[in-house]
């Protein structure tokens, strides 16, 4: 089984759903990968839709600069709507 | 950063329940902690397929067969969300697999006992079951992310499996002597092994202090086995059958139920192999892994066909 490589599997769990990953396995081809992964993470109406990925061609962001990419976002209190101050009287917004 | 700084940051994580990610730095040890337990449970779920199977083509209704497939069917996913979830650790489905076959990984020694009637089918869903639901629910808050989104699914599973085999006890129990007989002759063979399934007393788990700092254990073995024990004999009481343990008792200052001593002799000799079915189970593996090889093979050949075709 060593060259049959993971695949990670995202499922859209209904219509108008983003796809969310589930988790992964291994399959041979991505035909395989679908059919597996709907007998391993969709036997209770789980999903409508699977997505699979070759786990090789997924990048992911570093832990360690985690600090580096989302400290720049924490200071940035205007971005979000509670930031402005506004009387109670104004309606509808 | 330095290794001290390292697993500072580590520990601090632990203590304030983050999640540890496959990616992030842990300790060695932690790692092949993790490795042994998350496996040994994966291949729990694999070779507990084994005892059920006997009896799919033997249940009494198709109902009942509808479930067994189903449980049994479960058992193989919950396997595959572990092996995963262990494969993120650094470690390969083979190696674990191979580890299996040759003995040198261990599994719940519960699958290592027959299943000689159709009452088994119903005690194993409700005590073998329910004392691994008693031993996984903790483990959806394990440290390791991987883990613990595994157990989560795999929790969400469980509990129709303890639901349709605590059903065949009650209609066993409403039926003929004969079956009430057979119910109570599960119950005499699987009480003590499932009590076996919380492991060794707590005085002889040097693991399990540093497994719990770490939160990849969260209750000790004994407190488990009494939680198991507290819930169980009221249900045995439901059904009408009684637990094969003279020592069970109610005990009003503890506010837990007393029972007897476990025969650790017999635990330690069936995790060493020497079990009514140890030789049994990994040869049923062994021997579906190995004719199983062709059709690997031949998946692996056509895949390749297919990506050749492509690229022409
Ligand atoms: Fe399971
Ligand atoms: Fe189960």
């Amino acid at each position: 089984m060593n060259n049959w490589p993971l695949w990670e599997i995202f499922v859209r769990s209904k219509a108008g759903l983003n796809h969310k990953h589930v988790g992964s396995l291994h399959a041979s081809d991505a035909e395989m990968a679908i059919q597996n992964a709907r007998d391993v993470y969709t036997r209770r109406n789980e999903g409508v839709s699977i997505w699979v990925v070759e786990s090789k061609h997924i990048t992911a962001s570093d832990p360690d600069d985690s600090d580096p990419l989302y400290e720049p976002a924490k200071d940035k209190v205007y971005r979000h709507p509670t930031f402005y101050d506004l009387p109670d009287e104004v309606k509808h917004m | 950063m330095d290794e001290k700084h390292l697993e500072d940051h580590f520990n601090e994580k632990i203590d304030q329940d983050v999640r540890i990610e496959p990616k992030d730095w842990m300790p060695d040890h932690y790692r092949k902690t993790l490795i042994r337990q998350i496996s040994q449970h994966a291949h729990s779920e694999i070779v507990g397929m084994l005892p059920e199977a006997n009896w799919i083509s033997r249940a009494p209704t198709l109902r009942r067969k509808a479930a067994a497939l189903a449980k049994v069917q479960d058992e193989a996913g919950h396997g595959l969300y572990l092996y995963s979830a262990c494969e993120t650790l650094g470690v390969d489905r083979d190696t674990l697999l191979d580890q299996l076959h040759t003995g040198k990984a261990k599994y719940s020694s519960i699958f290592n006992y027959p299943t000689l009637t159709w009452a088994d089918m119903g005690a194993i869903g409700w005590l073998v079951d329910g004392a691994a639901i008693m031993n996984q629910v903790p483990l959806c808050r394990a440290s390791y992310g991987p883990y613990a989104r595994a157990m989560i699914r795999v929790c969400k599973e469980e509990s129709f499996h303890q639901r349709q085999g605590f059903e065949i006890m009650l209609t066993l129990c409403k039926g003929s002597d004969e079956q009430q007989k057979m119910a109570q002759d599960a119950l005499n063979r699987w009480w003590w092994p499932a009590l076996m399934m919380f492991g060794p007393t707590d005085a002889d788990s040097p693991h399990t202090e540093q497994s719990m700092r770490w939160g990849i254990k969260r209750f000790t073995n004994d407190e488990l086995r009494q939680k198991f024990v507290d819930v169980s004999k009221p249900q045995a009481d439901l059904l009408g059958i009684k637990i094969p343990d003279p020592d069970l008792k109610w005990n009003e200052a503890r506010g837990h139920y007393d029972f007897g001593e476990i025969n650790w002799d017999e635990f330690y000799n069936v995790i060493k192999g020497n079990g009514p079915c140890n030789k049994q189970r990994i040869d049923a593996r062994t021997k579906a892994w190995e004719e199983g090889a062709w059709v690997r093979e031949a998946a692996s050949a056509y895949a390749e066909k297919k990506t050749k075709q492509q690229a022409a």
